[in-house]
């Protein structure tokens, strides 16, 4: 008995020890869900800069998109465990917005990935892709490929939410920018003149509700030939409606996002263009930025006439449109996620 | 004394000559809304097809060819079908008196079965499809179990076992979505259900037709069997039927394993209408078929309703969901309206069980 209470303080005695020598910076990841490859992917980024950088990394995720209270609860988790910096994709934009600056306060630094803070300097720093841009990239490459036809274009406009988050709005205004469309207020979907849109509807982003909703869009005029998505899920949801009334060989289906799924449609001629974004980057330029905040208080810059850092878009197709650059799929496969 | 004497009253009867002879009877009441109130209690699909009807006949008359046309009125089945194979499985559940919420998760770890049995191991669609199903059932028999031999209440069971179900589907799956196109050329046993009938401009898929007909079979199982009336009557009231001879226990697991491989059916079918196999569908199936189930008239305190009217119920949403992105309204009237429309099914199924009491 005395001997097995030696060890074991002993081994306490150790344990301690070696805690303390490890005291390496600390980080943590705190994703919408751990479900969506999205953020699968970026905590893979994340974990294999960590460990790069011999940063501890931590994460977290809420059960389901929209769950704040599991994220308030881990950056209350983060601050207590006495962690450099946290890496956060939001749920609620706002709300979280309070915890965030308690972290701050903590001397933490805090970034958001992929999407902004409202307001967006409520972090230190966001790493995102330009949704805008993103949009803009797959609306000219759908102008330039229609030629001619694309002032007759009628227009199908599947978007997020009924809720219009800032992500669905910016790609679907991108869009309409990038095809030549007149926006009115660049700030909500919805309030375009422009005949050539016959409508928007919504579909939370997945197959499901983009097939419903392109066929919803089918009954209020069967012609539609050009079909914007808010990510590739929806897109082949759509593709589903068109294939069921024969119409999937004369319409053309942009979309957003770059999953791999994804982009095997691109080259099977599912979809005929994507905007790829990078998670795998967005989390480990998240992780260099805590490593070298808590080495030497440096704060990372948004890109110049940005305020956010852009970890780019590219845009991805096998038939290139003149004046819009692009890569083919086999590269971007080598840089997709999910 | 003579016969006439016998007829008459004796004397000190006299007084009794002017007054009623007639026997004790029950006034019936035969107001209009009284026997209104009877015609629907006897036939509780009645009011979700009337609701039905009306719709149509309004959406019809705001928007003319364009709703009543044979693409329209076919799409508003193929977008019900889904619900309508949930909600015949959530049917039987109700009018025992118990209530699932597992059945949406059920339905999409049979569909992601079917997929990775077929993508991830190489075995043939067939067998895949077969596992699917004992997924299911196996899902609803562990409900079963706990409901009917442990005896815990339905609401608890099935909201941990969609949490459960849920997670394994996450787990299992870690998230990925099979392509329709993969589904295509490997397994298109698994789109079954998306193969389609024309005729003129009327789309039939198969998963409609299938949905339909089981719901037909359910009914004449549940109006015109043995075990479909032990069902109502375990709902109405589970120690009188257990006294009048039900095995109460084995009746329930057996509802709820029926629940959980028509869940499944559901699963394959899911797959035909999005084409894909994707881990994050049909989250909002168990709400959607709890919806239909109600606007349907059949009462969630168990024993009463029909399951033909959880169909009428089902196209009564997808009658106004279409209808009004067609009128080209916000979608949030749609839900505002959906709503009212549950509270007002459920406030006449309160009015009608008056005439029982």
């Amino acid at each position: 008995m005395k001997k097995t209470l030696v060890t074991s303080a002993l081994s306490a005695i150790v344990l301690c020890g070696s805690s303390i020598t490890q005291a390496e910076t600390g980080a943590c990841l705190i994703t919408k869900t751990d479900t969506n490859p999205f953020f699968v992917k970026m905590k893979e980024g994340a974990n294999a800069k960590a460990k790069e950088l011999g940063v501890s990394l931590k994460s977290y995720a809420g059960k389901i998109d929209g769950d704040s209270e599991s994220q308030v609860a881990a950056i209350e988790t983060c601050i207590a465990d006495g962690a450099k910096g946290i890496l956060i994709t939001a749920s609620d934009t706002k709300g979280i917005v309070p915890a965030v600056q308690q972290a701050r306060d903590a001397g933490l630094l805090v970034i958001a990935l992929d999407t902004p803070l409202e307001p967006i300097d409520a972090a230190d720093a966001t790493f995102a892709t330009d949704n805008f841009l993103a949009g803009e990239l797959i609306g000219k490459w759908a102008a330039a490929s229609l030629g001619g036809a694309a002032k007759h274009a009628k227009i199908a406009m599947l978007d997020l939410a009924v809720s219009q988050p800032s992500v669905g709005v910016l790609r679907d205004q991108g869009f309409l920018q990038g095809f030549g469309i007149d926006l009115g207020d660049p700030n909500k979907w919805g309030d375009e003149t422009d005949s050539r849109i016959i409508g928007h509807d919504v579909t939370a982003g997945n197959e499901e509700g983009g097939r419903k909703a392109m066929e919803n869009l089918l009954v209020r005029d069967p012609a539609i030939n050009v079909v914007y998505t808010i990510n590739e899920p929806a897109a082949a949801g759509a593709y589903e409606a068109l294939k069921a009334v024969d119409r999937q060989d004369d319409v053309l289906i942009v979309s957003v996002d770059g999953g791999c799924p994804g982009v095997q449609n691109i080259q099977d001629g599912i979809i005929g263009a994507t905007s790829q974004q990078y998670p795998l980057l967005m989390a480990s330029k998240g992780i260099e930025a805590i490593a070298a905040w808590a080495k030497d208080g440096t704060k990372p810059e948004p890109t110049e006439g940005k305020n956010f850092f852009d970890t780019g878009v590219s845009l991805i197709t096998d038939k290139p449109a003149e004046g819009v650059d692009s890569i083919d799929t086999k590269q971007g496969l080598d840089l997709c996620w999910g | 004394m003579n016969e006439e004497n016998l007829n008459k009253p004796q004397a000190f009867e006299a007084v009794l000559s002017e007054s009623d002879t007639s026997t004790v009877q029950f006034t019936k009441k035969t107001s209009f809304l009284y026997s209104i109130q009877k015609l629907l209690h006897s036939n509780p699909a009645l009011v979700p097809l009337l609701v039905l009807l009306a719709s149509l006949v309004i959406f019809g008359a705001i928007l003319g060819n364009k709703f009543f046309s044979p693409f329209t009125l076919t799409l508003i089945l193929q977008q019900v079908a889904i619900v309508g194979f949930v909600g015949a499985a959530q049917t039987l559940v109700i009018i025992t008196a118990g209530i699932d919420l597992s059945v949406g998760a059920i339905m999409v770890l049979s569909s992601v079965f079917m997929g990775q049995i077929t993508f991830r191991y190489g075995l043939p669609a067939e067998f895949a499809v077969l596992c699917g199903f004992i997924i299911g059932g196996l899902c609803g028999f562990i409900n079963g179990f706990l409901v009917a031999v442990i005896r815990l209440p339905p609401f608890i069971v099935t909201l941990g076992m969609w949490q459960i179900v849920l997670a394994t589907n996450f787990l299992y799956s870690a998230n990925e979505t099979i392509r329709s196109q993969d589904i295509e050329q490997h397994a298109a046993l698994l789109q079954f259900f998306g193969e389609k009938i024309k005729i003129g401009g009327a789309v039939l898929t198969y998963g409609v037709i299938a949905m339909v007909a089981v719901v037909l079979i359910l009914h004449y199982i549940l109006t015109s069997t043995a075990w479909g009336r032990h069902v109502y009557a375990i709902g109405d009231d589970p120690d009188a039927a257990e006294l009048a001879g039900v095995k109460v226990k084995k009746t329930l697991i057996s509802v709820y394993v029926i629940t959980g491989l028509l869940c499944s059916l559901a699963g394959w079918a899911l797959i035909g209408r999005i084409g894909s196999i994707s881990p994050t569908a049909g989250q909002f199936a168990n709400i959607e078929s709890i919806t239909a189930v109600v606007i349907g008239g059949i009462s969630l305190f168990g024993g009463r309703g029909s399951i033909l009217g959880m169909l009428f119920g089902a196209l009564i949403v997808g009658v106004f969901s279409l209808g009004l992105r067609l009128i080209g309204t916000d979608p949030q009237w749609t839900y505002l309206l959906i709503g009212l429309l549950i509270i007002v099914a459920v406030a006449i199924d309160q009015w009608i069980r008056k005439v029982a009491s």
